[in-house]
């Protein structure tokens, strides 16, 4: 029995972890789509970005983690915002074809472009020796990383939460969503809004790519690879919420780690299957508005 | 442009063409089919670098008059059909004399045909499926099978007295060879497998499958996931479980040990004992003057690996074809001197081809991850000689 529980808590512990990974990589993608209703299939891209420009710092040039993920993540946000003017801005009242069209080149852009200056390996990412090893919380030992990982999911979607409930900007970014047209009307500049709101979620795929790297290794393919995790959490989640990724990143990612260790010939196929009830459910994912 | 024209242009150039060739040289065209865009292109960049390595270094060792010359494709991964036709191509459009490269196994299936109907020698350079070979009488191989890998690994353990074991591989056909390959070496060492488990290829976090492990307390458990990133993960979720620290031993093959992928998985896969076809780390003087040409050519970064060995012993059986004949031989004579190929001194030590089933016979390594130097190295330990592919001799041609 006691074995059962340490391994029960265990699953739960690594399921977690690995929501907050998903967590972080998708919040953007949820803020971009829902706000401008853009298909943005390259959002991995920027998530990539972020690890690379991490990893790189951290390697290449010896720059501590926590200054490397900063760095990359406003490197990431400077980097979205002529790509939001040049590339997506034409596309903004284009069908979702051509939208989908434009970011999966640039899906495809990005893996050889991450292949050209960075090879075809995975990049080395080791955690700074505070945050490695194991830590004693107690009643047992877990990960050091993977706890961090799940302090920063928690303190990040409080944050976000606050930021959106609770600030001026984050209430125009919804009125903004509930009603484009108005939000103008009364005065809200869309435009320097939606820059603004894409560099952010760009920015927050990059912090997650980087925070990332543990457990979603940075390498070329990336973006590709990964691109149904991120679009799951979203669709489940629901559009444009900060709550619904959330919950649907940890459902996912605990139900995806407890079904691989209970059935693991099975385990892989399980996210779809639950993916596909809970759209049948609530076509608009769990928390998206009608 | 009249067709007059048109037809003096071309009988033009057509006649340039046969000067160029009559008064300058022989051309041997290797056609290489490997992987050089797209998620996967990993192997194929490893496999290609050893390719043009030996070319480079050994062109000056070809008769006067003589040249060969590397036409690539790129498959863009394991697509066979993409494989097949530009295997097609490299036959039919370019000439090419051989067919060579193969990175995926169903690729390698593909272009077998395309081998056979057009008497082309094919030498596959990595391709790992066991019975590959069979699919074409043009087909010899240089890099190496799972079978031929894991068998000897499994009585390894059982050697160590270990009595329970525990198989952990990818859910795919290279996974199965392993599988096998572990189970009867293990078994026929007196040992039993008590629980196995195929993972799921797209798998990320492989902690759940390392929790089932650690709850079942096998002596040892062997895992095996495709080289590169996957492996990594799989090692960083040993360690985060503390599987070593429970007593669980881990044997593996050279693809989760992989050369270029040990500085990825910092500490953790010290101690870890594994078999393979090739090491980095090897003091062979042939492997010494492999690393000082590959340092030459790449630097210290990219790592030369098992696959980019398996390249350049292909081409070093290719240029022997070159080299024997003057560069002039048709399919069939190159076949007869590809499969009674041997070398001493391959990087790899003393590897052959075995005449009846067209595959490599070589030695097995057991290594160790050591600190060599401040930097992690598969030391080998114990030699297993002139093993040949077990699948092949359990399983005789029907």
């Amino acid at each position: 029995m006691d074995a059962a529980l340490s391994a029960a808590i265990s699953i739960g512990f690594h399921g977690v972890a690995f929501a907050m990974v998903l967590y972080l990589v998708s919040v953007g993608l949820s803020i971009t789509m829902g706000l401008m209703g853009f298909v943005n299939l390259a959002h991995g891209v920027f998530a990539a970005a972020g690890g690379y420009f991490m990893t790189t710092l951290m390697t290449r040039y010896g720059v501590p983690f926590a200054v490397s993920v900063a760095l990359a993540t406003l490197a990431v946000a400077a980097l979205a915002v002529p790509l939001e003017r040049f590339l997506y801005r034409p596309l903004y009242g284009a069908d979702e074809l051509d939208q989908v069209l434009m970011t999966m080149g640039l899906v495809f852009m990005s893996v050889a472009i991450g292949k050209y200056f960075w090879g075809p390996t995975a990049m080395p990412f080791y955690p700074p020796a505070a945050l490695s090893g194991q830590i004693d919380l107690g009643f047992r030992t877990f990960p050091t990383y993977r706890t961090f990982l799940i302090g920063s999911g928690a303190i990040l979607v409080t944050l976000l939460w606050l930021g959106l409930e609770r600030t001026r900007f984050g209430a125009m970014i919804r009125a903004a969503v509930d009603n484009r047209r108005m939000a103008q009307s009364v005065g809200i500049n869309t435009s320097q809004l939606f820059t603004f709101a894409f560099a952010f979620g760009s920015a927050l795929a990059a912090l997650g790519g980087g925070l990332g790297a543990e457990i979603l290794a940075i390498d070329p393919g990336y973006a590709l690879e990964h691109l149904v995790y991120f679009l799951i959490v979203v669709a489940v989640g629901g559009l444009g919420t900060i709550r619904g990724p959330f919950v649907a990143a940890l459902l996912l990612g605990v139900s995806d780690t407890a079904f691989k260790y209970l059935l693991p010939e099975l385990g892989a196929f399980f996210i779809y299957a639950l993916t596909m009830v809970i759209l049948l459910w609530k076509p608009r994912g769990l928390f998206g508005q009608a | 442009m009249t067709i007059t024209a048109r037809f003096l242009a071309a009988l033009f150039t057509v006649t340039l063409a046969g000067i160029g060739i009559a008064s300058a040289q022989t051309e041997i065209k290797v056609g290489v089919v490997s992987t050089m865009s797209g998620p996967d292109a990993q192997p194929g960049d490893e496999m290609n670098k050893g390719i043009d390595l030996y070319v480079k270094e050994h062109q000056k060792d070809l008769p006067a008059g003589v040249k060969v010359t590397l036409i690539y494709r790129d498959d863009t991964g394991a697509n066979p059909d993409v494989a097949k036709r530009l295997a097609t191509e490299l036959v039919t459009r370019d000439h090419v004399n051989i067919l060579a490269g193969a990175v995926w196994s169903p690729n390698a299936a593909a272009i077998a045909s395309v081998a056979t109907e057009a008497k082309v020698p094919f030498v596959i350079m990595n391709a790992a499926g066991a019975s590959i070979t069979r699919a074409s009488p043009y087909i010899i191989r240089t890099s190496f099978t799972l079978w031929l890998v894991s068998t000897p690994i499994g009585q390894w353990a059982a050697k160590q007295g270990w009595k329970k074991a525990y198989t952990a591989v990818t859910d795919y056909a290279p996974g199965f060879d392993a599988e096998g390959g572990f189970t009867k070496g293990f078994t026929d060492g007196g040992g039993t497998v008590i629980d196995k488990v195929r993972m799921p290829f797209p798998t990320d976090d492989y902690s759940p499958f390392i929790q089932r492990i650690k709850d079942s307390k096998p002596n040892v458990a062997f895992i095996f996931v495709p080289a590169g990133k996957k492996a990594t993960a799989v090692m960083k979720a040993w360690n985060d479980l503390g599987l070593t620290k429970a007593g669980i031993k881990l044997v593996t093959t050279q693809d989760v040990m992989l050369d270029e992928e040990l500085p990825n998985m910092g500490d953790a896969p010290l101690g870890i004992v594994s078999a393979g076809t090739y090491s980095n780390a090897a003091t062979r003087a042939a492997n010494q003057v492999f690393l000082n040409a590959w340092r030459n050519a790449y630097g210290e970064k990219p790592i030369a690996d098992f696959m980019s060995v398996a390249g350049w012993d292909g081409m070093a059986a290719i240029f022997d074809v070159v080299k024997q004949t003057n560069g002039k031989f048709d399919g069939d004579a190159a076949m007869k001197i590809l499969s009674n190929w041997k070398t001493t001194d391959s990087p790899r030590g003393p590897i052959s081809i075995d005449p009846n089933t067209r595959d490599v016979i070589e030695n097995v390594y057991i290594r160790r991850v050591e600190n060599l130097n401040g930097k992690l190295a598969n030391v080998e330990f114990e030699t297993i000689p002139n093993v040949k592919d077990p699948w092949k001799e359990a399983n005789p041609p029907k």
